[in-house]
């Protein structure tokens, strides 16, 4: 099928997001790859907000800032998103709309299927029509969701879907699409807040903490509405609370975690220093929206991750890694809680509103084959029991409180071998510093170089890190198409970075913030000679389109 | 007593010598000899301050933490471990100012904790700066006019949350402070024990000074009239009533649905979740092909 970029638009609260998802499952149930982004404003009720669906033969799991066919179920969404309609595109508005292709008086529609609450599925039955999927896979799909609400309600929604369908095949005329064939081709289609959890649960994280933050909020969320996944969950009173909570249950032998966003980062930075004083390891992660301050609290970016670089006082060794996708998120998040636990360090996971809003269509999605277990160091101890002991490689044999034969001490301020306040500036003090910092000299050597993409040969290389990466590789394949000698290297073990060797090449760096955050670490770290920097600090995520057009 | 001290620990103490803090420590050590606990089943929680020391100088399970974040701190470690005997000691600056915050939440979860609150009515680490408890008008190193602002009432406050077991004690009355200390770790959910600890260094008073604001409840005083008990304690500081001022009930405390699922086990003795109930999640997640 030739690919597609739909947009489905209207106020919060109009329920977009479902009509999004039954579309993007009626193409998936059909055998086609589709990925979903949402966007939307800061407000429970009305503004504007829209939910994007791209579908093609193979997943392009990226957003576009082009809609080929736009759905808004309201006149004052359809002139705000029209703008972005392609020429030759197809607007489909309620009845009374101007000038749109096909118009569907999606509440009339509902009413006669059994009420206005199934405008929805009505709108839904017409982008099927509009795109070419049969409307079974539609009736089947809503049957699924909407089965434990008894039969009455699944008929009224498979009515409704029809009466759209119906409305828009009559409209669409010549327009109207071939169907789509079937294939046989199975995606799974999920979210990276959704995934963290499964991978969380997977390390054998027993407690979360958190205090509600968008963008953040969905994975203490899928925590607490999944009891089997064993995690226990608090809502803190605030992230300083939060970040204090999991480390007083790390330090007592569960695995922990907590997520935010950057301004409860702020608060946790305290906490992070404390981690690592007192090397207790914690997962920490932050879903990046642009700040300052409160920012846009709905939108994205890439702006924290210098902040999570240096966020805490002193200095000690820490982890930072970036999925790039919900796979990634899955494998990521268990190897952050396996370095924290190894290392006995804060490890920050960074995703952004982008990632935590997209669901994206993936050929696989599954658990690590080999996932390590809890607390490596119990097994250690000789008769006298030292928390701090210092060892060659900076790490300690860790014992939990509450140990039935040794007594643990764990002291933020600085202390002995034994864990116990010191002044001895001659040499303890000098021996705890190196003892520290020499496990983040250890962690260095084992963090994961970049993937390359089309990087042999190629004269322009775009580096990106986090969820920027099917974007950046969209724009690689549009310009190889051209002709154009370009590949990528995409991070998502951000620090600390390790000792590369790179090709010639000219670099440009793609991130979401204005400053070159990664550029500049690259620069600083590796030396690497930086010939461009494409920032999008708009709050909207990176495109393809948005790549070419800076680089033309 | 000393000799078979098991929780007496050799760390050097670094309080001013005569503190009435000492007094606070012997009555902890002979409350925990006194329920006849192991130090491998304590763990004690503080934030930042000269109270604050105090974990180094027990033997036990020490969790020496953030200022003014012990009560978080802990409520993970009771939660990861709730057959281990948390208990909380820190200063009123530490518990009461800068974890004002999280002393309001606590009281609301109801952890399984004792919390000891060593109030010197000062901040004596930062050499002499008005606490949370300093009286209105009392000079100060810093408040050098006296302090314009009103004190706070957090044990009223701890009464109003229905805190099931509130108490204050006086450093210089070792026996009896034991004593209330040996009720409030054997009580299950929060307990507060607050208790008066004149500043040898920093405060304005001799000790007879606070001696004589003391007010022990007498054997009329019923513990479990909520109103009266808070009209008690809003008598601080002209008057700082002893004893158990408020003691209901047990209510429910914080995580025991959790306890109950994995039969009051610690987290780290949890097995790892079956992984096969991770692979169905994600197999959820794969849309089928219809018919």
């Amino acid at each position: 099928m030739k690919p597609l970029s739909l947009w489905i638009a209207g106020a919060a609260g109009e329920g977009i997001q479902t009509i999004g998802d039954a579309v993007a499952r009626s193409f998936l149930t059909h055998g086609y790859p589709a990925f979903a982004t949402s966007e939307f404003e800061s407000r429970i009720r009305g503004g504007n907000s829209s939910v994007r669906v791209r579908v093609a033969d193979l997943p392009i799991n990226a957003p576009s800032p082009k809609a080929d066919i736009l759905l808004a179920v309201n006149p004052t969404a359809l002139a705000f998103y029209r703008p972005a309609l392609t020429e030759g595109g197809l607007a489909i508005g309620p009845d009374g709309s101007d000038s749109v292709d096909v118009s569907i008086p999606f509440k009339a529609l509902a009413e006669e299927s059994g009420g206005a609450i199934y405008a929805n599925a009505v709108a839904a039955g017409a982008l099927c029509a509009a795109v070419g999927i049969p409307i079974g896979g539609l009736r089947q799909l809503l049957a699924e969701a909407f089965g434990e609400r008894g039969d009455e309600i699944v008929q009224a929604n498979q009515a409704a879907a029809k009466a759209g369908f119906d409305a828009a095949v009559e409209q669409l005329g010549d327009r109207r699409p071939k169907p789509i064939p079937s294939r046989e081709n199975r995606y799974a289609f999920a979210s990276a807040h959704e995934t963290i959890p499964i991978g969380a649960a997977a390390a054998g994280c027993r407690f979360m903490a958190a205090y509600p933050m968008s963008p953040s909020t969905g994975i203490i969320t899928a925590f607490a509405k999944n009891p089997q996944l064993g995690v226990f969950t608090e809502q803190a009173e605030d992230e300083i609370s939060a970040v204090n909570m999991a480390l007083g249950a790390s330090a007592a032998g569960a695995r922990a975690m907590t997520a935010t966003s950057g301004g409860g980062f702020a608060l946790m930075t305290e906490g992070v220093s404390l981690a690592g004083m007192i090397e207790t390891p914690i997962v920490i992660v932050i879903a990046q929206r642009p700040g300052p301050a409160t920012g846009l609290p709905t939108r994205t970016a890439q702006e924290d991750l210098l902040f999570a670089l240096r966020g805490g006082h002193g200095e000690f060794p820490r982890a930072i890694l970036a999925p790039s996708d919900p796979q990634d998120a899955i494998d990521l998040t268990v190897r952050a809680f396996d370095l924290a636990d190894r290392y006995q360090i804060p490890v920050i996971v960074l995703t952004d509103q982008y990632l935590a809003d997209s669901t994206f269509a993936l050929e696989t999605l599954q658990l690590p084959p080999e996932i390590s277990g809890v607390l490596k160091s119990e097994e250690s101890t000789s008769e006298i029991y030292q928390r701090y002991r210092l060892t060659e490689d900076g790490v300690s044999p860790r014992l939990r409180l509450g140990h039935p034969e040794h007594l643990v001490v764990l002291d933020s301020d600085e202390h002995t071998e034994a864990g116990h306040i010191t002044e001895d500036l001659d040499e303890t003090r000098p021996a705890m510093v190196e003892k520290r910092l020499e496990k983040g000299r250890r962690l260095k050597l084992e963090m994961a170089p970049p993937s390359a993409h089309e990087t042999d040969g190629a004269e322009r290389i775009l580096i990106g890190w986090g969820s920027t990466k099917d974007a950046i590789d969209e724009a690689v394949e549009r310009l190889r198409a051209d002709g154009r000698a370009v590949g990528s290297l995409h991070f998502t073990e951000i620090w600390p970075l390790p000792d590369l060797e790179l090709p010639q090449a000219e670099y440009w760096v793609v991130e979401g913030n204005a400053t070159g955050q990664f550029a500049g670490l690259l620069e600083s770290e590796l030396g690497l000679a930086i010939a461009g920097r494409i920032g999008r600090y708009d709050g909207r995520p990176i495109d393809a389109d948005a790549i070419l057009e800076e680089l033309s | 007593m000393t000799a078979e001290n098991r929780f007496r620990s050799d760390v050097p103490n670094q309080w001013c010598p005569g503190c009435p803090n000492f007094g606070i420590l012997a009555a902890m050590q002979q409350a925990l000899l006194a329920l006849e606990l192991q130090p491998e089943q304590v763990c004690l929680v503080s934030g930042i301050g000269q109270a604050a020391k105090f974990p180094h100088y027990v033997r036990a399970h020490v969790f020496n933490g953030l200022h003014g974040r012990a009560l978080p701190a802990a409520t993970g470690i009771a939660v990861a471990n709730p057959s281990l005997t948390t208990i909380v000691t820190s200063g009123d600056g530490d518990l009461y100012g800068e974890g004002g915050n999280h002393f309001l939440h606590t009281l609301r979860r109801n952890p399984d904790l004792t919390v000891v609150v060593h109030n010197n009515q000062i901040y004596a680490l930062t050499k002499g700066q008005a606490a949370p408890t300093t009286p209105r008008c009392e000079k100060t190193r810093l408040q050098v006019e006296g302090v314009e602002v009103d004190p706070a009432h957090m044990l009223a406050t701890a009464i109003a949350h229905n805190c099931t077991f509130v108490a204050r004690g006086f450093a210089g009355d070792i026996p009896a402070l034991s004593d209330l200390l040996q009720q409030a770790i054997g009580h299950r959910g929060l307990s507060i024990v607050e208790v008066i600890q004149p500043c040898i260094t920093w405060g304005n008073h001799p000790i007879d000074w606070y001696r004589e604001k003391l007010l022990p409840v007498g054997e009329e005083h019923d513990p479990t009239d909520r109103l009266r008990t808070i009209e008690l304690a809003l008598q601080a500081p002209e008057r700082w009533a002893t004893g158990i001022l408020y003691r209901t009930d047990p209510r429910p405390v914080f995580a025991e649905s959790h306890f109950k699922r994995i039969d009051g086990r610690a987290m780290v003795d949890m097995p790892l979740v079956d992984r096969s109930i991770l692979e169905e999640e994600l197999s959820k997640r794969r849309v089928s092909l219809s018919g």
